[in-house]
């Protein structure tokens, strides 16, 4: 070329490009940076036509291979199922009852039971389902639609005051905000609710108990029992118990008495398969059975 | 003559940088714009619905607070994704998304298909304080929404410039956005009639944040949290099958 200088004091070439009398040394790109150029063109091509690559107007070319991404994950969530279906097949034919005493069902209940748990579950009921203020504690095993199995596949599968339309339904009406009772009536029938499970009253509260038994009696008795056990059909909590959901103190019996109570729980029957939901609803059955 | 070129090119600054766009934009030509006249990248969904007011009201601070910086909306087509998080996401299901907030990292779970997964009260706890129903959460506090009152004099501005980047609002939508956008929160009121006659009877309407009298950022943010991924059944193909 007829540029080819030589640079005098390294006596290699230069590229011939100079400014204001600076001329740069011409070194060239390494060779195995080529090699490696051409290897990856040769890849895209074989890649382009085995793989979906180039858009053709109102189409594209899938490829020889033939490979979807979606087809190949539905099949993976398919192969996987496959290789569960030996004992997941056990469960949704095994009854509730007979799978909770067989241990190896078990054994996979409380692996994969947790995962979902985790999954779907755990945000409101806690990782270990504690709960939290407003959300059920599933550990105390204190129920309010029943804690045998298949009870809880149908409090899954259908919610609490979800958007199911075979819904689990229940609401505590709110006796102060509507005017049923008064706050000095409230005030009687919280320091009688509490004395249920029998915490420590003071003597202003034990002098309202008598007035509070018969408003219990009259306005409460017909969900929570006339001993205030709860009732299981109406998913009305147990007041005698020492697990609380909106709290135990005098304020937070106040405060639910006055403005009422109305919890939910989606529906899972679109979400979980029904084998899923049998899995949950047996691992949710282990939660604090260790107690 | 390439010697030529090349010394003509590399001292013109201007040609030199229009030169270096046209060549960087050949594979985006090849590529990405072809993608726009094939049917197959959107799938069709008939039953594909539009955001109503209060869900583009929530989408907006969505937007605002940043979400989409740890939350993504969009589950890949990978096993553990399908099984954790549902259907993988479809290119229809944020047909109406301007702009898309498929976001690009996860320190939170995915969003796509969160709506209905959860109740309004669990949204509207986790908002105002995420430690108080999950102990591990590093997520920030958003107490504020419940606090601050909805902006609603501009929600029919805003249904007009998605028209204007094709969402199809109809001319009736957007004279009643306003209505929608206070009708979808308050369920007893007399503007809560029309949202599920313009938006569909699947439509959500309820007191998100618990208050049906005072309309705020809350009810907006958890109106849009419980509609993600539920505006087409496209991505369930045996519930779509059922619906029918």
């Amino acid at each position: 070329m007829a540029t080819e200088k030589l640079d005098p004091t390294t006596g290699r070439t230069t590229t011939g490009h100079e400014w204001n009398g600076i001329e740069e040394l011409n070194t060239p790109v390494p060779r195995i940076v080529f090699f490696f150029l051409a290897v990856m063109a040769l890849f895209a091509v074989g890649y382009w036509i085995l793989m979906p690559a180039w858009p053709t107007g109102v189409s594209f070319t899938k490829g020889m291979l033939g490979i979807d991404q979606r087809a190949v994950v539905t099949q993976q969530v398919r192969d996987a199922a496959a290789e569960r279906a030996a004992w997941t097949d056990r469960i949704g034919r095994t009854s509730l009852e007979a799978t909770a005493r067989d241990p190896e069902l078990m054994r996979y209940v409380r692996e994969t039971g947790r995962t979902l748990f985790l999954d779907n579950c755990s945000a409101c009921h806690g990782t270990k389902g504690t709960g939290g203020p407003g959300f059920p504690n599933l550990a105390a095993r204190a129920w309010l639609w029943g804690g045998t199995p298949e009870t809880i596949v149908e409090t899954i599968t259908k919610g609490i005051n979800s958007t199911n339309d075979d819904t689990r339904v229940s609401q505590m009406l709110a006796f102060g905000r509507d005017g049923v009772l008064t706050g000095e009536q409230i005030r009687s029938v919280a320091a009688f609710v509490r004395s249920l499970s029998g915490q420590a009253l003071d003597d202003g509260e034990k002098a309202m108990l008598p007035a509070g038994r018969k408003l219990f009696a009259d306005n409460c008795a017909s969900c929570h029992g006339d001993t205030g056990r709860g009732k299981h059909e109406m998913g009305a909590p147990d007041l005698a118990d020492s697990v609380w959901i909106y709290g135990g103190d005098r304020q937070s019996v106040f405060d639910t008495i006055y403005a009422g109570r109305q919890g939910h729980m989606p529906h899972w029957s679109d979400r979980l398969s029904p084998t899923d939901i049998r899995i949950l609803a047996l691992y949710v059955g282990t939660l604090g059975a260790a107690k | 003559m390439a010697e030529f070129f090349h010394r003509k090119v590399e001292r013109t600054a201007i040609g030199f940088v229009l030169a270096i766009v046209a060549v960087s934009s050949i594979g985006g030509l090849i590529e990405i714009a072809p993608l726009f006249t094939i049917k197959e990248t959107v799938e069709a969904a008939p039953d594909m619905r539009v955001y109503t007011p209060l869900e583009l009201a929530g989408r907006n601070i969505y937007i605002r607070e940043g979400c989409y910086a740890c939350h993504s909306q969009m589950i890949r087509t990978l096993r553990d994704e399908v099984e954790r998080y549902g259907p993988y996401s479809l290119a229809v299901e944020s047909k109406y998304d301007h702009p898309m907030l498929w976001g690009s990292k996860r320190t939170g779970p995915d969003l796509a298909r969160v709506g209905g997964k959860y109740s309004d009260v669990w949204h509207v706890a986790h908002l105002i304080n995420p430690r108080d129903v999950v102990p591990e959460s590093v997520m920030p506090k958003y107490a504020w929404l419940q606090r601050n009152r909805l902006r609603t004099d501009d929600i029919g501005l805003h249904l007009s410039a998605q028209r204007a980047v094709g969402v199809p609002y109809t001319d009736e939508m957007v004279a009643n956005a306003g209505r929608d956008l206070r009708g979808q929160a308050s369920p007893d009121s007399d503007d809560a009639t029309g949202v599920r006659t313009r938006y569909g009877d699947a439509t959500n309407v309820r007191a998100f944040d618990g208050d049906p009298q005072i309309l705020t950022e809350m009810d907006a943010l958890v109106a849009y949290l419980q509609v993600l991924g539920r505006l087409t059944e496209a991505a369930h193909p045996t519930r779509a099958a059922a619906a029918k």
